[in-house]
């Protein structure tokens, strides 16, 4: 071990001397600095801090910005923000909170007890924490309660925001809802501003929106007196209101869309077929927002929850059904397509068709006859296309199906969309590991087996058959705008593809549709609509496979019902708009869905004529933003 | 190795009970901070740091047993185990409060930041010890305490640990400057300091950020980082000249006060103590810091003035940017008051640093 014993540095070190006498006059500076600003706190303006400390009298007081509203594609509301009062009480501002509470519901004309139930439950948490002693509360409690404040002491009134979805059920799905925020996205959000108790959109344009309709939350540092009254406010930050959101939505046609529905459990969507702009979506049945809005009650949630009607679930995106007759049209384009199908070839349809020894029956149990493309698509006769199914193979089927959009999530800016299944030899594989049956090709061929769809993706479909092949991606957010009317990001129409079709294969496929309302016999005659020519194809689902025969829909019990489609588009000449129903447990197509789709497709032609009134509708609602 | 009788006889008595003093001072304040009225009692916090006061003892008594000759000899392995600490802290550390600091030891957690403040000056003092050249250091005589400091500052700083990691920095400048770095080269590095500003801006978390915007501009968050500087400056300036008395401090009762018991524990003194007790209580301080100054101005050889220099500088900062920070004319960077805030890993090195300088004190006769 050796020990330092240098004999130069016995002395110490005499620069560390010299330079501590610097360290002296920085230590006195520095006592001196700190003592001043202590002297400056403490005695020049103790006063002042004593008369703040002595009350508590700052408080925080949390703002949270007024969310955005939702307007349609006019410009009117399907969302607003009203205001509302919140009855709050903060026991340790009244010096006998027992007594205050008795007077506020002497006041308010309410029982006591009830009040004081509340005081009892929260009896553990800390004095100084605001009560809530009622949400929303009515006009003439915040008067009371104004009028009445010397008196009240501890009583507050707190304003906040409140959703009110002004066509309630009616867009729901679409719209969504809102909800507290549960502790786990608390957790992930947390960096984004949330606090326990905020409210965040839970469900459809809410959630998915929620990003853009938030808003910033401001708040006050408040100085309050002993009675927690507010004396003035020391510092602010304002609340930056969220944006505007315009969707593409007509309010009106959502509207008749949903009265045509008239309480059937189904979905109707109607899409610009030059745009992908989605102009109606409803599912029923629906909730009411507003209940959300309010504070749902334990067995509300529960009932909705357990509905075995699913009301929470938005069928026209989430619901996957076999596509039906429907899907004869991508057969026919297949088949036209590949070179497989001559159309004027003919065959004979005697009510059944053989393949290998199975059976597949016509929905006509005598057959149609001799049919050829044309009246087969009019009158959906099933041989015509069992026959044609097997020549065209499963994987050009897929294919032709993908090409259209299904089997893939269309990618529409709402939650949880599912994509619905196209099924090929691959995808037997990989799923069942089996090999494809060319029998089961037989079933594919009118849209029934493993195939499954959602109504939007079948209204795609119908858009990009309407105007000759584009494919957009549907669209529900026009535009998102500031408060102040500044536009913020804008979506316009977005191409998915364009699927390379032969002119004669569309010439003929447009023919067939307008025949399947216009010509007798046509199965969709019930969309036949005196103010425009409509084009259509009628589908039904089957639930149940029927191994016996023919059963009368009515004789099924509900549940096994076969599900009603009818896909559409007008007008004819000049298509526009798409519309596809979905009734489920409604039996035939022609009979159940068709009507629907004329009268959303009327309603629509009405709406091009609609007087110039919009303008002030817009600026009505701009007003309200401000 | 003996114990030279002489040395109990030189032990510094007065270093020592300065510094009990500090720790008594601080588990008042702590039992205060925590007291809670309507239960009458104050938590396990107070007698947990007394416990912490027990391996401060420990840490003490191990500085002074050894000749602080041999610091020579572990200041390199002392910041080797610094640094490995805070590397593993920064793998499995636990966090509290945002940040990653402290590493699980079971019965408690220990922080290795406060360590790294006691490893800076070992280190420093080795290296410095040596007679200075003519002129003073220039920048490049020195780039080995900047290649072995630097990690340590960054690594705090990604914690991330703002406070210390300002300590550090500018405990390692303070041994710079005192230990004869030129005053030219001091310039270019405060120039390289400033010209770095930006690209520490980037690296700070969006609450550091925050912290120091709104000490340049109070309005700027009021109900967020603004509201708690606010409730600090409101608890010390309604003690006024003679405080609320002893338990009778009302900002913390609510909460008010962001951590009571550890960086913001001045506040709840002032309140209850005045402005006369904040002038006792600095004075000590400032008492204490001065007769470590003579110490270092009467230490036998250059080594051990510069440790004495080193320890005392920690004390000096410590004080100055805590009480500094809590009444509001500096941004709040998370500085405990030394020996005083709650913590065990912070009073052990405290203790630590103390013990070296007694053992400096006693071997100043001693050839």
């Amino acid at each position: 071990m050796v020990v330092r014993t240098d004999i130069n540095k016995q002395d110490g070190a005499p620069e560390l001397r010299v330079r501590a006498r610097l360290l002296y006059v920085i230590l006195i500076l520095a006592l001196l600095g700190l003592t001043t600003r202590l002297a400056f706190l403490q005695i020049i303006q103790g006063e002042r801090y004593t008369f703040l400390s002595e009350n508590n009298r700052v408080r925080i007081k949390r703002i949270p910005g007024t969310r955005g509203m939702v307007l349609d594609r006019q410009g009117q509301l399907l969302i607003d923000s009203r205001p509302s009062f919140d009855l709050l009480f903060v026991p340790e501002d009244s010096e006998e909170p027992e007594k205050t509470l008795r007077l506020l519901a002497r006041y308010l004309g309410r029982d006591d007890q009830e009040l004081l139930t509340v005081l009892e439950e929260n009896k553990k948490r800390p004095a100084f924490e605001e009560l809530v002693l009622g949400r929303d509360v009515d006009w003439s409690t915040v008067v009371a309660v104004e009028a009445h404040q010397l008196d009240l002491p501890g009583v507050t009134l707190r304003t906040r925001p409140r959703r009110s979805y002004v066509q309630g059920p009616v867009a729901a799905h679409v719209l969504g809802y809102m909800g507290e925020i549960g502790l786990r996205q608390l957790k992930v959000l947390k960096d984004q501003g949330y606090v326990v108790g905020d409210e965040i959109g839970q469900y459809g344009l809410e959630r998915r929106w929620e990003e853009v309709l938030r808003g910033q939350s401001g708040g006050q540092q408040v100085e309050v007196d002993a009675l927690g009254r507010r004396v003035r406010v020391l510092h602010e930050v304002p609340d930056v209101p969220g944006y505007t959101v315009h969707l593409t939505l007509d309010r009106e046609l959502q509207e008749t869309a949903f009265e045509a529905l008239n309480g059937k459990e189904g979905t109707i969507v109607a899409l610009d077929v030059n745009s992908g702009a989605i102009l109606a979506m409803v599912s029923t049945p629906a909730f009411d927002p507003n209940v959300f809005a309010r504070g749902i009650k334990a067995e509300e949630w529960r009932d909705l929850v357990k509905d075995r009607l699913r009301p929470l679930s938005n069928r026209a995106t989430q619901g996957q059904y076999p596509p039906g007759s429907t899907f004869k049209i991508i057969m026919t384009i297949a088949g036209l397509e590949e070179g497989v199908l001559q159309p004027e070839a003919r065959i004979f349809d005697p009510g059944y068709y053989y393949f290998g020894n199975r059976a597949f029956r016509d929905w006509k149990k005598e057959g149609h006859g001799s049919v050829d493309l044309h009246k087969a698509i009019v009158q959906s006769c099933d041989v015509y296309f069992y026959q044609l199914g097997p020549r065209i193979g499963v994987d050009r089927i897929a294919k032709w199906a993908r090409a259209f959009g299904l089997g893939e999530k269309s990618g529409v800016a709402l939650d949880d969309e599912r994509s619905g299944t196209v099924p090929d030899s691959d995808w037997k594989r990989k799923k069942y590991r089996q090999p494809w049956y060319p029998g089961e090709t037989v079933s594919i061929s009118i849209g029934q087996g493993y195939l499954t769809v959602t109504p939007l993706q079948l209204a795609n479909m119908m858009a990009a058959v309407a105007n000759g092949g584009t494919l957009y991606r549907p669209r529900i957010v026009s535009k998102v705008e500031s408060v102040d009317g500044a536009t913020v990001r804008e979506y316009g129409p977005e191409k998915i593809r364009t699927i390379e079709l032969k002119p004669t294969t569309l010439e003929r496929l447009h023919e067939a549709l307008a025949d399947v309302v216009k010509e007798a016999g046509g199965t969709g005659g019930a969309a036949r609509s005196t103010l425009v020519e409509i084009a259509g194809k009628t589908g039904t689902a089957q639930v149940v496979e029927m191994k016996g025969g023919y059963v009368k829909t009515e004789q099924l019990a509900y549940f096994n019902r076969d599900h009603a489609w009818f896909v559409s588009y007008a007008p004819v000449q000049n298509p526009q708009i798409a519309v596809v129903v979905l009734v489920e447990h409604g039996g035939h197509g022609g009979d159940a869905a068709a009507p629907l789709a004329k009268k959303v497709i009327e309603k629509y032609i009405a709406l091009q004529n609609r007087p110039a009134g919009t303008q002030q509708v817009r600026a009505e609602g701009e007003n309200r933003a401000n | 190795m003996q114990i030279d009788r002489r040395l109990i006889s030189h032990f510094d008595w007065t270093l020592f009970l300065l510094s009990l003093t500090f720790v008594f001072i601080g588990v008042m304040t702590i039992y205060s901070a925590n007291y809670n009225i309507t239960e009458g009692h104050a938590g396990g916090l107070p007698s947990r740091q007394l416990i912490w006061l027990g391996f401060g003892l420990i840490a003490m008594l191990t500085a002074i047993a050894f000749d602080y000759h041999h610091i020579d000899r572990i200041a390199y392995p002392f910041y080797g185990i610094v640094l490995l600490l805070l590397i593993l802290v920064l793998v499995i550390g636990h966090s509290g409060g945002g940040s990653q600091r402290w590493i699980n030891l079971g019965f408690f957690r220990l922080q290795p930041s406060e360590p790294a403040k006691i490893a800076i000056v070992l280190m420093m003092a080795k290296y410095l010890q040596d007679d200075e050249p003519p002129r003073g250091y220039r920048l490049h005589d020195i780039w080995l305490p900047f290649a072995l400091v630097g990690p340590l500052v960054v690594l705090t700083l990604v914690q991330p640990d703002l406070g210390t990691a300002i300590i550090l920095g500018i405990v390692f400048l303070s041994m710079l400057l005192i230990g004869g770095l030129r005053l030219r080269s001091f310039l270019y590095l405060v120039g390289a300091g400033l010209a770095l500003l930006p690209v520490g801006w980037h690296f700070l978390k969006s609450y550091q950020r925050a912290r120091i915007l709104t000490f340049l501009d109070p309005d700027r968050d009021p109900l967020g980082a603004g509201y708690h500087v606010i409730q600090s400056k409101i608890a010390i300036g309604s003690g006024r000249l003679f405080g609320k008395g002893y338990l009778h401090g009302t900002q913390n009762r609510l909460d008010f006060l962001p951590a009571q018991h550890t960086d913001f524990i001045f506040a709840v003194f002032s309140e209850e103590w005045g402005f006369v007790g904040c002038l006792v209580l600095l004075l000590l301080y400032v008492i204490m810091i001065a007769y470590c100054l003579r110490l270092m101005q009467r230490a036998k050889d250059r080594f051990g003035g510069l440790l004495v220099f080193g320890m005392v500088a920690i004390f000096f900062w410590h004080v100055v940017i805590n009480v500094a920070m809590v009444s509001g004319i500096m941004p709040v960077v998370g500085v405990p008051l030394p020996m005083v805030s709650y913590g065990g890993s912070a009073l052990a090195s405290m203790m630590f640093a103390i013990g070296i300088m007694i053992n400096v004190s006693m071997r100043r006769y001693i050839f």
